[in-house]
């Protein structure tokens, strides 16, 4: 095995896996927060996708700063969705919960199966083949950029949570829903917030996967199932477990890719998520409940 | 030999000492009533000795027969039968079906223990709400669904978990009533743990006071009543 | 457990039945082919819902991988058909035999590691997306090209190699749901039954009335899997062709607790009455869409999608309980509907 192969494949696998630990990030603030399982979330990042294609087909806009737009667009979606239709589910068992998410997933998926049809779509940007090269490092542009991108937004979501009053009132929403109630913040409105939040940061996590992949509409289950399995490895509830649980996804389904066949490279995530979920449920930097 | 017997048991939660080296014998076909302020370690002394979680030392003796560390439904096969302080109806089930998954524990018929969840349900006064679901019961008839439920299942020795807490003094005096009739109709022995003294001094031939985890005066219920350390714990040391 | 079985409904509920009997019965007799292959597809997934709402609707265990079985079971009869001529009888046992050991296993992990809930979900999904790429690798099953049994001829019915006419496989079908309700019904009347529905309402305080938690949850898991593998047999014999990507898909998972769902989770007559809703809401939908000259791709699921959401927010328990109440049947409650 060449070493040079290996470290590029291996930082590669890291970069891609930052754009997954985006992904996740959202994931884990929404379920960490509303408790909700946002079984909509490979769909909703699918959907952020197609629209950075079209942002990219009809304005030329390259994905990179298509992030702010389509964030917000996915913010609002992802607002109404909890205010108008999770929110009644939320005292609702969670089987119930979880189906209503299906539902709203599988209207998703089919939904932009009928608009887009099957075929795969991209974003040909222009660096599309430019790689930066560092010794005997290879280093994709895009995988680069992508990465760099997703950095500064954990970052400022990181900063969000931590300094903002609005961030810091959502943190005692997740930490205890009835002492928040008692201090009087509105936690409707937190959790809505919150659920927009994290849409938005699957919305950029999208503009930046399609850098690196090209979409079709049954992305969605694929890529909930990554989300989940990541924040799973990484810790519910630890944004940085769900940046590190990416980065370990990322690494690993390139390892796998390249030291077995490559098209079972996902069998090894389904793998490490059934091991996660039997000896260390609380994921790596999570807490145990 | 008693028919319960608790040795020394202990239990700690992350540094906090809820129970300390609690003993005490439960006599076959008596009552014993365990009391003490809150967060005297009752329930927890009650939930090693049902089998929720297993004591951090000590032993547990049933009709001499080591019971901790043992799963609740082997407990319960023992001979255990427990409420919970705050009651855990089967909600989508009716009052009669609750009642026929307790007494199941004792037959495999389910047309024998719906004989049985009749007679369990007439005794606690629940036999014409027997068609209704559980989670149209009010909470003291919860509570007695409760208590049927676990009577179902033929226990040697009755756990309550505070079933009077919410009851009116004449619904408190129903309840007394329906268990002392047990008590002394069918043997069935009684371990309490109760706030409401009026069901104390009513129902228990033997007392238990614990405070901070700790044993601080046990024997008959008058006599614990004007024992100053019990006193002490409830009322304060100013207050003597 | 038998006693339960002769525990009859009301008369009235009794007619109904007796006369929904007789016109499945006859079915074939009347209706064209395209009406039967409808049907055939209702009473498949009628069967196979049953079979998950063991799992769910009796023992409350949430199940979104139960493609797993449908998978196993078709490809290990498949499998046994074609290369070494095995009946699919005898396929069927082997089927059964190795789908409990797999739920098992599953339902092994799960409990004695406490997984429940979501977790619980989210391991069966893990498990079968697993299977979907093993078996896209597997090159003794046909891997990703798909599996094809002998051209199937549809005119001489041979019951015992389950190769015949479309009407054969409606009897086979039929047969089939019958005894899975059969089977529910006199479960949910026994021991067992109860115990189940215990569990899922509240499994501490279950387990404090004496109930082996573990032992019971692991009944439910394994007879789940057994039957629904019968599902996947049938699939493979009727279907005649096998693809992973197909047979393991999550969409798959999704469909089968559709009509358990919208029907009613837990009842006997859910998983019936929600098959036939939407299949036959959907075909109707195909129809008129073809009738329109539009080809669209996922309407179906997306109108199962629609279907799946009204029904969680509006009638949240399914169609039957509130259908039962408005018919009149709700004295009926000992039987379990």
């Amino acid at each position: 095995m060449p070493l040079d192969l290996l470290a590029n494949v291996t930082i590669g696998g890291v970069l891609t896996g930052l754009v997954y630990g985006l992904m996740a990030l959202g994931l884990s603030v929404i379920f960490g927060v509303v408790r909700v399982v946002n079984f909509a979330h490979g769909e909703m990042m699918t959907v952020a996708m197609y629209a950075a294609v079209l942002a990219f087909a009809w304005f030329r806009l390259d994905p990179l700063w298509a992030i702010l737009p389509i964030g917000v667009l996915l913010f609002v979606f992802g607002y109404i969705l909890q205010s108008r239709l999770i929110n009644p589910f939320i005292t609702r068992p969670e089987h119930s919960q979880f189906i209503l998410l299906v539902a709203v997933a599988t209207i998703l998926t089919n939904g932009m199966l009928m608009i887009f049809g099957p075929d795969a779509r991209n974003a040909q940007v222009g660096y599309a083949y430019d790689s930066f090269q560092i010794g005997p490092i290879l280093l994709d542009k895009v995988r680069v950029y992508a990465a760099t991108a997703a950095i500064l937004v954990a970052s400022a979501l990181f900063a969000f949570f931590r300094y903002a009053p609005t961030g810091k009132a959502i943190r005692a929403c997740a930490d205890n829903q009835l002492g928040a109630l008692v201090v009087g913040l509105d936690v409707k409105r937190l959790y809505a917030l919150t659920f927009g939040i994290g849409a938005a940061c699957v919305g950029a996590a999208g503009c930046l996967m399609v850098l690196l992949i090209d979409v079709t509409p049954t992305l969605g289950p694929v890529y909930t199932l990554l989300g989940f399995t990541i924040v799973i490895v990484g810790g519910l509830g630890s944004m940085a477990g769900a940046l590190l649980g990416g980065i370990l996804i990322g690494l690993s389904e390139a390892l796998a890719g390249l030291l077995l066949v490559p098209s079972a490279k996902s069998m090894f995530g389904f793998a490490l998520l059934i091991l996660v979920l039997l000896f260390r449920p609380q994921g790596l930097m999570g807490k145990r409940t | 030999m008693a028919l319960l017997e608790v040795r020394n048991i202990s239990k700690t939660f992350r540094g906090l000492r809820a129970v300390a080296e609690v003993s005490f014998d439960v006599p076959e076909g008596g009552i014993v009533a365990l009391i003490g302020p809150n967060g005297a370690g009752k329930t927890t002394c009650f939930n090693m000795i049902a089998g929720s979680f297993r004591p951090d030392g000590g032993t547990v003796t049933l009709a001499g027969r080591r019971i901790d560390g043992l799963r609740q439904d082997q407990i319960c096969h023992a001979g255990i039968g427990r409420t919970f302080q705050i009651v855990r109806p089967f909600a989508q089930l009716t009052v009669e079906e609750n009642v026929i998954v307790g007494a199941l524990n004792a037959t495999g018929s389910v047309s024998v223990a719906r004989g049985e969840a009749r007679r369990a349900l007439d005794m606690v006064g629940l036999g014409p709400k027997a068609g209704q679901m559980a989670a149209s019961l009010t909470l003291p008839e919860r509570k007695r669904l409760e208590i049927a439920r676990a009577m179902a299942t033929h226990p040697r020795i009755l756990l309550l978990d505070e079933v009077m807490a919410g009851l009116r003094p004449l619904e408190t005096d129903q309840m007394v009533q329906v268990f002392r009739t047990l008590n002394r109709e069918t043997d069935l022995t009684i371990l309490l743990i109760e706030h409401v003294m009026r069901a104390v001094m009513a129902l228990a031939g033997h007392v238990i006071v614990l405070n901070h985890g700790e044993t601080i005066c046990a024997g008959p219920p008058e006599q614990v009543v004007r024992d100053p350390a019990v006193l002490e714990c409830y009322l304060g040391e100013e207050a003597l | 457990m038998i006693q339960a079985l002769f525990d009859w409904p009301t008369p009235r509920a009794l007619a109904v039945w007796a006369a929904l009997a007789v016109c499945l019965l006859l079915a074939p007799l009347v209706v064209g082919s395209y009406a039967l292959s409808v049907l055939v597809l209702v009473l498949y997934f009628a069967y196979v819902g049953q079979a998950w709402n063991v799992m769910m609707g009796f023992a409350g265990q949430l199940s979104l991988g139960h493609s797993l079985y449908i998978g196993v079971g078709a490809y290990v009869s498949a499998v046994l058909f074609v290369r070494y001529g095995v009946s699919p009888w005898a396929g069927a046992v082997a089927a059964m035999a190795i789908c409990a050991v797999i739920g098992a296993v599953i339902g092994f992990l799960a409990f004695r590691f406490s997984i429940s809930g979501v977790y619980f979900a989210l391991l069966t999904i893990a498990f079968a997306e697993f299977s979907r790429i093993g078996f896209d690798h597997i090159s003794f099953v046909g891997a990703s090209a798909g599996l094809f049994l002998p051209v199937a001829q549809r005119t001489h019915n041979d019951l015992l190699h389950l190769r015949g006419s479309p009407v054969m496989f409606y009897y086979v079908m039929l047969a089939l749901s019958a005894l899975a309700l059969f089977l529910c019904r006199a479960l949910r009347g026994s021991k067992t039954g109860y115990y189940w529905l215990a569990i899922r309402e509240d499994q501490e305080a279950a387990q404090a009335l004496g109930i082996d938690i573990f032992g019971y949850k692991m009944r439910a898991v394994v007879l789940s899997a057994a039957m629904t593998s019968l599902g996947g047999v049938f699939f493979a014999f009727y279907y005649n062709n096998l693809f992973p990507e197909q047979i393991f898909a999550i969409n798959r998972s999704i469909e089968l607790i559709l009509g358990p769902i919208i029907g009613g989770l837990g009842t006997l007559v859910g998983p019936l009455l929600g098959a036939f809703v939407l299949t036959v809401l959907a075909e109707s939908l195909r129809s008129a869409t073809d009738a329109l000259g539009l080809n669209l791709p996922g309407l179906q699921l997306l109108f199962y999608g629609v279907c799946l959401m009204v029904v969680i927010i509006f009638l949240p328990n399914g169609i039957w309980p509130a259908l039962k109440g408005r018919l009149g049947f709700d004295d009926d409650r000992r039987s379990g509907d």
